[in-house]
């Protein structure tokens, strides 16, 4: 496997409500659903996720509440509001356009010019 | 609306559960380091280990939480309060540079809120009258704001563009309050019958009196005291209205008192009592109201709010017109202009204006001054300070967060400079509304600080945080910690100009030209006392009477005159005594002839040869007033109505009429009235009104005996003390008649009062010159201190090599020096163009007079020398083994 690549600038907070998408997490969860679910492709620095976390709940695409761990420790979980589903899922298609353009962009060729 | 739902509850969150808050971010990244640590266990780590590694993974705990804390909502104000917190412990270890700073600030911004108070005061505030942006002053088109009693009334009663036209005048009465109470010299203001309803002020006791009362000349017995004359002679007594009193010796009764906020409607004017206009002939002993030619009223009044004011404009012109048509001699180039007026709308109120808007730019330049001043200091502790700067980029603080920083210091160092300035400004400004300078006039200074003032103050502070906190900026961005960290210092690379030495040239030149003006200024104003008056006030004594008020008639008035004057000349030690009719020269207020050539027998003003300054006097006036004659004879007993009518003139005059002095004698010219008269000498040119730019002041003296006056001031030459010399005098016109009212002083004392505005204009001069002198000596002490402590250790190997004690000094301030000499050069040049227009506003100033150079450039220096002396004491006591060793 490739070593892990730095995150794009901006892409965390898209990550983020991905990962909490597919059901509620605590802060280390999140880093650990990331790594699972870009196949170990993409490293989120541990103490950076924090003040991300911060920021979407102010911003009302995050909620948090407190809960215990499966091994029993307290922790924080996050959970998507109606607003956070409604953000991932326009992110999710810019992402996409995105990654479609640059894609074509990079895969050109000089005879389809 | 969700978002800010979620804000508001994260702030409220945040300040009603701080601590839960710090508490439940702590939590949270403890629980995460606690998470990541089992994993490390469940991977075979013992406990301990696998706790220390989940630390060392998650990076920076303190800076993330920081950060974290940022991303919550009201973080804003969090991170002021610590911003502040750290201000203040950093400025506290630096006490010396904190106090210069808080000082130069509080100076600057002390001096603008005083000029600003009083800009306020004459210009943006001016007489808290209702609908004062409806209330216009006439004026003439030669910016003459007076109109005759007859043009009043034709006025007034034609005019159909505004809701009534008031008039009024200032005048001086003697009031006699009881039965045998003394006469003592009021302020009056003369107002026509309709003033206080076209102004539209209410009484505050009793009533006012209204068009209605006047039934023709003395016709309205009523008096309205103002409010502070009733707290101050009446002691706010309520059962006042109905009292009598005694105006000139005339019954008056007071109706009631006009409420505290309305003081009449001269700004600066602090009247006693109002009286009818209509009563005028009773106050002064002779009517003017029946003469259209005597200009001596102000005319006000709201507009009609459907006219605009060209209509109400055009609608006077017409008027004027008519009566231009109809009275040719009188009206002569009749047009009206309307104004704003709050000092009577003459040339007067231009110069006060200009004054107080130069004074304005002057305090600006001085706060830039001080802006410039902080601003290099600010520097210069910014580059000691690199090293903390480094250290705390290197550790990872963000260059916003330590701009951050940066500005709460400087902002806080403003604030609280601004709060001391606005503070001492206060006090000035307090002890300045109840000064009363000169007790013969009523002068209120409307310069009593507002909310407008505290603004003003809070906004330049604030501003001037942000100017002088700018300087350091791009020094501050630019560090480079590793090359910090390694040298232990800022800026390798010397450059031959720096942004300090720039901004120490600013300060100086800019101080160069506020001392300049300030020694233009105060050299002006020594000059206006001391220079050719024309008279000799020292060692006279001004004696001002009333005959009429004592109730002599006009027939009786000139006897009594003469009188008067041979029994204070029996006076001990009295040299000469002599009298002058309206007042003496340099008074308030004087009379003013038009002369014709003899064969004219157009006599309209615009065909007049010459424009004069009329006194009547006394044979002996000239002798006791110092006034030299420089050719033909003083007036004599015979020059009276039998005897041919004479005149004598001042050396200006002559040479306007007939091209030099000596040809004057014995020609002829015609007064106004067709008489002829006859010139039989030539005195002395002198100064006869305090205006301001009065630059060719023509002057003609007629016997008293052929024109008498009513008005009696009596100058009197001793060499006696003037306390027992007035109680001689007043015991012999006491002898002649014991009711007769009198004022003694000195008349350079008198002088004074006429010189009032120059006066201020040159002591607030002085006074802008003196704090840029402190700004320019603080920013070059600050300056040579801070390069001198940089450079001590080259110093002292300078001195174990040998250098001589002047190398040394050079070595040291000769920087400072250099920037010192070119700054102050380029302000001594600025300053002396500049002060041509300070010519036109400050009596007798000249920027070419030689001493104001001499002195611009003495002061500079000493400035330079004063500010240097320390830091060049230190740089010789410069140790080369003390600090050698201290390394």
């Amino acid at each position: 496997m490739a070593a892990p690549v730095q995150l794009l600038p901006g892409t965390l907070d898209l990550l983020i409500l991905k990962a909490v998408s597919l059901g509620p997490l605590h802060g280390y969860g999140i880093l650990l659903r990331v790594a699972q679910i870009s196949r170990g492709g993409l490293l989120v620095e541990q103490g950076a996720l924090y003040p991300a976390l911060f920021r979407l709940v102010r911003q009302g695409l995050l909620k948090a509440h407190w809960g215990t761990s499966e091994n029993n420790r307290k922790a924080k979980y996050y959970d998507l509001t109606a607003l956070g589903r409604k953000r991932l899922q326009e992110e999710t298609e810019g992402w996409k356009r995105l990654a479609a353009a640059i894609g074509f962009a990079l895969a050109a060729q000089p005879e389809h010019l | 609306m969700n978002r800010v739902d979620a804000y508001l509850r994260s702030l409220a969150a945040r300040f009603l559960h701080r601590h839960e808050t710090e508490d439940d971010l702590a939590a949270e990244l403890e629980s995460h380091i606690q998470l990541r640590a089992d994993d490390l266990v469940r991977s075979g780590l013992d406990r301990a280990t696998a706790e220390r590694q989940a630390r060392v993974e998650f990076g920076g705990k303190a800076r993330f939480a920081d950060e974290a804390r940022d991303a919550i909502a009201g973080s804003v104000v969090e991170t002021l309060v610590r911003d502040l917190r750290l201000s203040v412990r950093q400025l506290r270890t630096a006490p010396s540079f904190t106090t210069t700073a808080i000082i130069t600030l509080a100076v600057a911004i002390g001096a603008n809120a005083v000029v600003f108070s009083a800009v306020n005061g004459f210009m943006l505030r001016p007489m808290n009258l209702p609908h004062e942006e409806t209330l216009y002053t006439l004026e003439r088109a030669d910016r003459d704001a007076t109109e005759s009693y007859p043009n009043y009334v034709d006025l007034r009663d034609r005019n159909r563009a505004f809701d009534g036209l008031a008039a009024f005048t200032l005048d001086q009465g003697w009031l006699t309050i009881g039965r045998d109470g003394d006469a003592i010299r009021s302020w009056l203001f003369e107002v026509s019958g309709n003033y206080f309803d076209v102004v539209g002020v209410q009484p505050y006791l009793g009533r006012f009196f209204h068009a209605g009362d006047e039934h023709g000349a003395n016709s309205v017995p009523y008096a309205v005291l103002t409010y502070a004359y009733w707290r101050n002679h009446f002691q706010g007594d309520h059962g006042i209205v109905g009292r009598t009193v005694l105006l000139n010796r005339h019954p008056f009764t007071i109706i009631g008192v006009a409420p505290p906020a309305f003081r009449g409607t001269v700004l600066i004017f602090a009247a006693d009592l109002f009286v009818p206009l209509v009563d005028q002939e009773q106050i002064d002993g002779a009517s003017l109201l029946n003469d259209r030619a005597n200009r001596w009223l102000t005319v006000l009044g709201h507009r009609k709010g459907v006219v605009t004011p060209a209509q109400a404009v055009a609608d006077l012109n017409e008027i004027a017109a008519q009566l231009e048509l109809a009275y040719p001699k009188e009206d002569e180039n009749f047009k009206i202009l309307l104004t704003h007026s709050t000092l009577g709308g003459d040339a007067f109120e231009d110069a006060v204006h200009a004054f107080l808007v130069a004074l304005m730019l002057l305090a600006s330049l001085i706060l830039l001054a001080a802006c410039a001043n902080l601003g290099s200091l600010f520097a210069a502790r910014a580059a000691d300070r690199s090293r903390e700067v480094a250290l705390r980029l290197a550790l990872g603080a963000g260059s916003g967060r330590i701009l951050r920083q940066l500005f709460t210091e400087s902002v806080l160092i403003a604030l609280v400079g601004g709060a001391v300035g606005l503070w001492g400004s206060v006090l000035v400004l307090s002890w300045l509304a109840n000064w009363h300078p000169f007790p013969q006039f009523s002068i209120r200074l409307p310069i009593d600080p507002d909310a407008r003032v505290y603004v003003v103050a809070l906004l330049l502070s604030i501003i001037s945080g942000f100017v002088f906190g700018a300087v350091p900026v791009r020094q501050v961005l630019r560090t480079d910690p590793y090359q910090v960290v390694k040298s232990g210092s800022a800026n390798p690379v010397r450059r031959r100009m720096s942004i300090r030495d720039l901004l120490l040239g600013v300060q100086i030149a800019i101080c160069a030209v506020l001392v300049t003006f300030s020694i233009v200024a105060v050299r002006g104003l020594s000059r206006s006392l001391h220079g050719n008056l024309g008279v000799d006030p020292h060692n006279v004594l001004l004696v001002d009477t009333d005959l009429r008020m004592a109730g002599y008639s006009k027939e009786r008035i000139s006897a009594m005159q003469q009188r008067m004057l041979a029994a204070i000349r029996a006076v001990p030690r009295v040299t000469s005594v002599g009298l002058v009719g309206v007042s003496p020269p340099m008074h308030v207020s004087w009379n003013e002839t038009d002369l014709f050539p003899p064969d004219a027998v157009d006599l309209k003003p615009s065909k007049a040869a010459a424009h004069a300054i009329q006194y009547s006097v006394s044979p002996d006036y000239f002798h006791a007033a110092g006034t030299r004659l420089l050719a033909g004879r003083t007036f004599t007993v015979h020059d009276d109505t039998i005897g041919p009518r004479v005149a004598i003139v001042n050396e200006l005059l002559a040479r306007k009429l007939y091209g030099s002095g000596a040809s004057a004698i014995d020609r002829v010219f015609k007064l106004p009235d067709g008489k002829r008269v006859q010139i039989v000498g030539i005195a002395e040119d002198g100064k006869y009104t305090a205006n301001l730019g009065d630059a060719t002041p023509l002057a003609i003296f007629f016997p008293l005996l052929q024109v008498p006056s009513n008005e009696t001031w009596m100058v009197v030459r001793s060499p006696e003390d003037p306390q027992q010399l007035s109680a001689a005098i007043r015991g012999q016109l006491r002898a002649l008649d014991s009711g007769l009212p009198s004022f003694i002083e000195t008349w350079t004392k008198d002088m004074s009062g006429a010189l009032f505005a120059p006066r201020v204009a040159a002591v607030s001069l002085g006074v802008l010159g003196l704090m840029g002198a402190i700004v320019a000596v603080t920013g070059i002490f600050g300056t040579a201190a801070y390069s001198l402590s940089k450079r001590l250790k080259e110093l002292g190997i300078r001195t174990a090599l040998g250098a001589q004690r002047m190398d040394v000094i050079e070595a040291a301030l000769g920087r400072a020096f250099r920037v010192l000499a070119l700054g102050s050069l380029v302000g001594l040049v600025l300053g002396l163009l500049a002060s041509r227009v300070l010519a036109s506003i400050v009596y007798q100033a000249s920027p070419r007079d030689p001493l104001v150079l001499i002195g611009a450039v003495v002061a500079m220096f000493m400035l330079g020398l004063v500010a240097t002396w320390i830091p060049a004491r230190r740089a010789l006591a410069v140790d080369p083994l003390i600090l050698l060793r201290a390394e």
